[in-house]
């Protein structure tokens, strides 16, 4: 079965970034294949690599890194609500005049359009937000 | 359908709208907060019986744990799953409504 998720909470908000990361984790352990997870709204701040949990508490930003290397997951921030919040890449820094970027490994900035594509190509998209 | 909730009926009014919206057949999957909704004995406790009657219901047994609250705190009835079993019925159902 194809999957798509859709996280729209930031992460160490609540838990919307905890439980899309494990049930992301979960279809791929099952064999399922997840076409893509898009991140909305505060969602968006999970695609920066400038995160610096405490040691002792979990890396939210690198774990989906992690599982997007271990299985070509295509992790996609909606570029109006990642430059409002100033989540950048190399494109879109240069693009604005800003002096670095800052996306995670693993993540891509694109539009709107890849969330209902998404939703057409998937058999199913879940929800997760606060 | 599938239903997730994540919010506690002590918080949100969320589960009470899903109850009242969701068909018969349906399966109700807490998550999150949502999990104390599946507690037995609570000021909201009879809503979930009632929706027992016509559909299943589940929590996220991670979620339980995290909020130290042990299965046999749960209204009878109310299913105990892990994240493998939030896919199963991801799958199972042919679609998925999250109540936030």
């Amino acid at each position: 079965m194809k999957f798509s998720v859709m996280v729209n909470e930031g992460p160490y908000t609540h838990q919307a970034s905890d439980t899309a990361y494990q049930f992301t984790r979960a279809a791929l352990a099952a064999g399922h294949e997840v076409f893509r997870v898009f991140f909305y709204h505060d969602g968006v701040n999970n695609g920066t690599r400038m995160t610096t949990p405490p040691q002792d508490d979990r890396n939210i930003v690198d774990r989906w890194s992690e599982l997007a290397s271990e299985h070509e997951l295509d992790l996609v921030v909606c570029v109006a609500a990642a430059q409002r919040r100033g989540i950048v890449d190399a494109d879109e820094a240069k693009r604005n005049g800003k002096d670095g970027d800052n996306i995670a490994p693993g993540f891509r900035i694109s539009g709107l359009g890849q969330l209902i594509e998404a939703g057409i190509q998937s058999d199913r998209l879940l929800v997760f937000g606060d | 359908m599938l239903h997730t909730v994540n919010k506690s009926p002590f918080e949100s009014s969320s589960l009470r709208t899903c109850l009242a919206l969701a068909r018969a057949g349906s399966d109700i999957l807490l998550i999150e907060d949502g999990v104390y909704g599946g507690l037995a004995g609570s000021a909201h406790s009879t809503m979930v019986e009632d929706a027992l009657k016509s559909m299943k219901v589940y929590a996220l047994g991670p979620d339980l744990k995290a909020r130290g609250l042990a299965e046999d705190r749960l209204i009878p009835g109310v299913q105990v799953v892990g994240y493998d079993g939030f896919v199963d019925l991801a799958s199972a159902n042919d679609k998925v409504q999250s109540w936030l």
